[in-house]
């Protein structure tokens, strides 16, 4: 392991990735050039750190000269990657940021399902919370701030019937989990 | 029955996920609805989410279904739906790369920018940024430096980070921010710090005094006033590890130690931080400092101590990987730690357990060494393979660092070759084994007992083949050869056919070398050659009929030290040789000589902390075969015959001016092709016509030079010269050219590197000299049997002796590495390496000269006041023996 000073710039994060219970990508984003730049490595890549990753809840492992923190709910896996001489509990804080992020916007239901049907704002959350490398912000509640624009208060009447029925058993589910 | 599977799987996801099996025609499109009227913001989000989402899986666009979707996609400015609005804004950044004409959206996002939402203005700066060019980005300058400074902290932040990724295009105007940047640093808001901290220092890193500065006011600001800089863990670490630059790069001219530096002081203040990232950080950065003392990284090591004991595994392993880092440099130090490392060999987290391991093995004594294997005993069942191999590795170290310990070390090893497990991991073992047996004679004979216990029960053919060379290798220069005959024949009845042959050549080897065992070796042989296998029965009657001989030099040459050329080459030699002529004989001399491969350097340096592997490594073609092909390409090449060697790369320019020139230097029988490789580093000019003019010794003659016709910025070309060696005078075949660039300049504009005018000038650029060593006409061969070729040659070849004092040497090591470097010949038998505390020293070497002369060199080395040597130079040409004693001196 090549140890040596590191080099003081912003760009920390190597790529980001939240993949299914299958490996198969949700969203990804890779952010160095010179890290996987083909779709094929990526996905490569994803592969063989899915099967490392998916059996130990371990939270960190070192793999292709990366290191990746991860983090697994259900049936989601979220990955922040970074240079091995990487600041480990940097890297810690935007999984940590990006997992409650998405926990929030889905309101703690982190699973598939929810997060396919609110692609488009997690993807302005990890637009929000890594910006070409750099971290933009890892403050959970200031990301959902700025991406939670979704008005729920559509008039009644304009939601659908299976809308109604879905957030009715939500609200039930949760008044009975407390 | 597929898509009756993929419809119950729908069910069973819930309802169907509405992006599965999307087509790229489909949503290309459905993105035409954009370019309705009005804009249907709940119809269009979701087309725009399938669209972002498919370029997101990895589909491919070309140039124009990118822009036709980015021009659909420029509609919907019209709507004000805030989501629809944002999700344009990630559109325009994902396609920016690929579609056309991309800067037609510029004033809409300048409109966001500067407008009321706040929602959308720091996202379309982010957006902008990535649409501006160089040129652009001056129109957006005053919108930009506003936003820096702007109140909303998002605003701030996107403008700041987007300057970042701004500098790269266009450094010049983005060095003009810096005072929006400096004020931004003051900020309230902590990722605003972060960021303007990050621009500061990336506009002023190549002015130290100007760095220093920033960083004093930083720390002051921190320490004394501005509370919330405290909070800002993530400008903390960025601070860290500018000091940690500063004080290294302060380094060579300060006379006072390090903790006297303000900077210093201040990474240890860090210390006490509340974030334990800015803790981790600043330890991180004080145990990487170079040259530190023990004494200084002291604290730092206590501090990783502590965070290794932490509940979180990110910080647990962090801080041993760390650990891990400074055992190398800090051995002593890190023993302190030993406790709680071996708490942390049970880890849960394998990558955890493996660092503490791999530290320990490090920093270990040699009395701890009993201990630690036991422990390792005990859980090297547990672990995967992949960890087994690290382990294994720092075996490896082990031994190399406590050769007394090697019967514990093998004992061990052998233990875990008898367990299950894969290739990789058994080879890995093998490996270990064999460098212990080629590091310590002592450890060689129970080394090899081992190899052949394992091969009686081995289930990987290519591990076996291996084990059985090094036996044929090594087994006929141990005190008893006959015990191994046994474990080899074994394998000629039990084995399959590639196990087999190498069993042959294995035992042919111990028939050449030990006389007394060539009539049994006869007799295995003659049975073997009633094999089934035909490459079997090929083998046995080969060496069956040149051991019958009993000559010592068909020995040699046929039995002992094989074919030395390229295969590749050989392959290719061959096949033009049966398409052309086959009258003549086909001559082996022509095929170039393999160069001895690098690849048991690279294993060492392998970095071992690296927990797994990135699959398997891509073979590729040498670099002298790489060279050869683009040499072919040239004129003239072709007639030269062909190519010998390449050297490594010279510089002939320091790697900070105006122009950069290397060189290659490839040899041939008699000529030597000069590569250089040119880089232009200046933005207003365009060089024409580029190539060196050299001034050759005597002799030597100039046929040909190949001029690079254009080098504009920043690239690099190509130019070569062919010179020819002296004929017959192989004495003058070394010298020292003065070398000259010579060019036609054309000044241009640095923006678009057109030239102004037509007409350039000639200008001229001195290089530093070129000098033809000696090494440069050397290729190195590997004799496996060097003492075998050495007396061969005693009757053949032609000697010279001579003796020098190399004064400037103070060590037998330092005189080994220079002489082998001096002369380009391969060390053999492991000569190179001194033995602790000798006085005197043989080197063995051995090479070819170009055009296919064989040299052997012994170098007898005595200390005393300096390195006293007696050369030996044999070789088949008098004159080559003769350059080469004259070459020293």
């Amino acid at each position: 392991m090549e140890a040596c000073l590191l080099e003081p710039n912003l760009y920390c994060v190597k790529g980001i990735a939240i993949l299914d219970i299958d490996g198969n990508r949700i969203l990804a984003k890779y952010y160095d050039k010179n890290v996987f730049p083909t779709p094929k490595e990526q996905r490569a890549y994803e592969k063989n750190l899915f099967n490392k990753t998916h059996r130990a809840n371990a939270e960190i492992i070192m793999l292709d000269g990366l290191t990746c923190v991860y983090k697994s709910n259900v049936d989601l896996f979220f990955y922040v990657m970074g240079s091995s001489n990487e600041n480990e509990l940097i890297l810690m804080n935007v999984l940590n940021c990006l997992y409650d992020s998405v926990s929030q916007i889905l309101r703690k239901n982190v699973e598939k399902r929810a997060v396919m049907e609110s692609l488009d704002i997690v993807m302005l959350a990890m637009d929000e919370i890594c910006d070409g490398g750099i971290i933009l912000d890892a403050d959970s509640s200031s990301v959902v701030s700025r991406v939670a624009l979704r008005n729920d208060d559509i008039p009644i009447g304009e939601q659908t019937v299976a809308q109604v029925f879905q957030s009715a058993k939500e609200q039930l589910k949760w008044s009975l989990l407390k | 029955m597929s898509g009756f599977k993929r419809d119950h799987k729908e069910e069973e996801d819930g309802g169907g996920n509405p992006f599965q099996n999307i087509e790229k025609t489909t949503v290309l499109q459905e993105a035409r609805i954009f370019n309705e009227t009005s804009v249907n913001p709940r119809k269009c989000t979701p087309i725009l989410t399938k669209l972002l989402y498919m370029l997101n899986q990895g589909e491919q666009l070309s140039a124009k279904e990118a822009t036709d979707v980015f021009f659909a996609m420029t509609k919907l400015f019209q709507s004000k739906d805030v989501i629809l609005r944002r999700l344009v804004y990630l559109g325009i950044k994902e396609l920016s790369s690929i579609a056309d004409d991309v800067i037609i959206v510029t004033s809409s996002l300048t409109k966001d920018m500067t407008g009321k939402e706040d929602l959308y203005r720091a996202a379309a700066i982010r957006a902008l940024c990535s649409i501006t060019d160089a040129t652009m980005l001056q129109a957006i300058e005053r919108y930009m430096k506003q936003a820096i400074v702007d109140r909303n902290p998002a605003v701030s932040s996107a403008a700041l980070v987007s300057s970042l990724h701004m500098a790269k295009l266009a450094p010049e105007v983005v060095k003009r921010w810096v005072n929006e940047a400096q004020e931004a640093v003051n900020s309230e808001n902590i990722m605003v710090q972060y960021h303007a901290l990050g621009l500061l220092y990336h506009i002023r890193k190549s002015d130290r005094l100007a760095v220093s500065k920033l960083v004093t006011r930083s720390i002051q600001t921190l320490m004394y006033t501005n509370v919330s800089l405290q909070k800002s863990s993530y400008a903390v670490c960025m601070l860290i590890r500018i000091a940690a630059k500063l004080i290294e790069e302060e380094g060579a001219d300060r006379k006072s130690s390090k903790s006297q530096s303000p900077y210093f002081q201040y990474i240890e203040s860090c210390f006490r931080h509340k974030s334990e990232m800015v803790v981790y950080e600043a330890a991180y950065a004080v145990v990487n400092l170079n040259n530190s003392t023990s004494q200084e990284v002291a604290q730092a090591i206590s501090v990783l101590q502590l965070l290794s004991a932490s509940p979180k595994p990110a910080l647990r392993f962090a801080a041993v990987r760390t650990l891990n880092q400074v055992a190398i440099s800090h051995p002593a130090a890190v023993t302190a730690c030993n406790l709680d490392l071996e708490n942390l060999i049970t880890d849960s987290n394998r990558s955890i357990a493996t660092l503490a391991i791999t530290t320990l093995l490090k920093t270990g004594a040699e009395s701890s060494v009993d201990r630690l294997m036991k422990q390792i005993a005990t859980f090297v069942s547990e672990i995967s393979d992949e960890f087994k191999v690290v382990v294994v590795q720092a075996i490896r170290a082990l031994a190399l660092k406590f050769p007394r310990k090697h019967t514990v070390l093998m004992n061990f090893l052998s233990a875990m070759l008898r367990d299950d497990g894969g290739l990789e991991y058994k080879a890995s073992i093998a490996d270990t084994i064999i460098t212990i047996i080629e590091d310590n004679p002592e450890a060689k004979e129970t080394g090899l007992a081992h190899l052949c216990e394992f091969i009686e029960d081995c289930e990987h053919v290519s591990l076996a083949v291996r084990i059985l060379h090094l036996l044929g290798k090594e087994g006929p220069k141990t005190k008893q050869p006959s015990r191994y005959i046994r474990f080899i024949y074994n394998r000629v009845i039990l084995e399959c056919p590639s196990i087999r042959a190498a069993a042959v050549s294995a035992m042919a080897q111990f028939g050449a070398s030990c006389p007394d065992l060539l009539e049994n070796i006869q007799v295995l042989l003659a049975r073997c050659q009633m094999d089934s296998d035909d490459e079997v029965r090929d083998r046995a009657t080969y060496y069956s009929s040149i051991l019958n001989r009993q000559d010592k030099a068909l020995y040699n040459n046929y039995v002992l030290n094989t074919l030395q050329v390229s295969m590749p080459a050989l392959e290719k030699s061959l096949s033009e040789y049966i398409n052309l002529n086959t009258a003549q004989p086909f001559d082996i001399k022509s095929v170039p000589v393999v160069a001895v491969s690098k690849s048991e350097n690279d294993v060492k340096q392998k970095p071992e902390g690296m927990l797994i592997s990135s699959g398997p490594t891509k073979i590729s073609p040498s670099r002298d075969e790489n060279f050869a092909d683009k040499l072919n390409s040239l004129p003239d090449a072709q007639s030269l015959g062909p190519h010998f060697k390449s050297s490594e790369i010279v510089e002939l320019t320091e790697s900070e001016t105006e122009y950069v020139v290397k060189c290659i230097k490839h040899c041939y029988a008699q000529h030597l092709v000069l590569q250089f490789d040119c880089l232009n580093t200046l933005n207003d000019q365009l060089l024409e016509n580029v190539r060196v003019q050299l001034d050759v010794s005597e002799g030597f003659e100039i046929i040909n030079e190949i001029p690079c016709p254009k080098l504009p910025y920043n690239e690099t070309g190509t130019t070569y010269v062919i010179v020819k060696f002296p004929d017959g005078d192989i004495l003058n075949s070394v010298g020292t050219f003065g070398a000259v660039l010579k060019f036609i300049v054309k000044d241009c504009d640095p923006a678009t590197g057109l030239p102004d005018i037509d007409e350039g000038y000639d200008d001229e650029y001195m290089l530093e000299e070129l000098e033809i060593t000696l090494a440069d006409q050397i290729q190195k061969v590997n004799k496996a049997n060097w003492g075998a070729a050495w007396e061969e040659a005693e009757s053949t070849f032609h000697e010279i002796e001579d003796t020098y004092s190399l004064s400037s040497m103070n060590t037998l090591e330092e005189a080994v590495v220079n002489i082998i470097k001096y002369l380009g010949l391969q060390p053999a038998e492991r000569s190179d390496k001194v033995p602790k505390g000798k006085s005197t020293h043989t080197l063995l070497l051995a090479g070819i000269f170009r055009g296919g002369v064989d040299i052997l060199v012994r170098a007898k080395l005595a200390l005393a006041d300096g390195v006293t040597m007696q050369l030996t130079v044999r070789s088949t040409d008098q004159s080559i023996a003769e350059l080469i004693t004259s070459a020293i001196g």
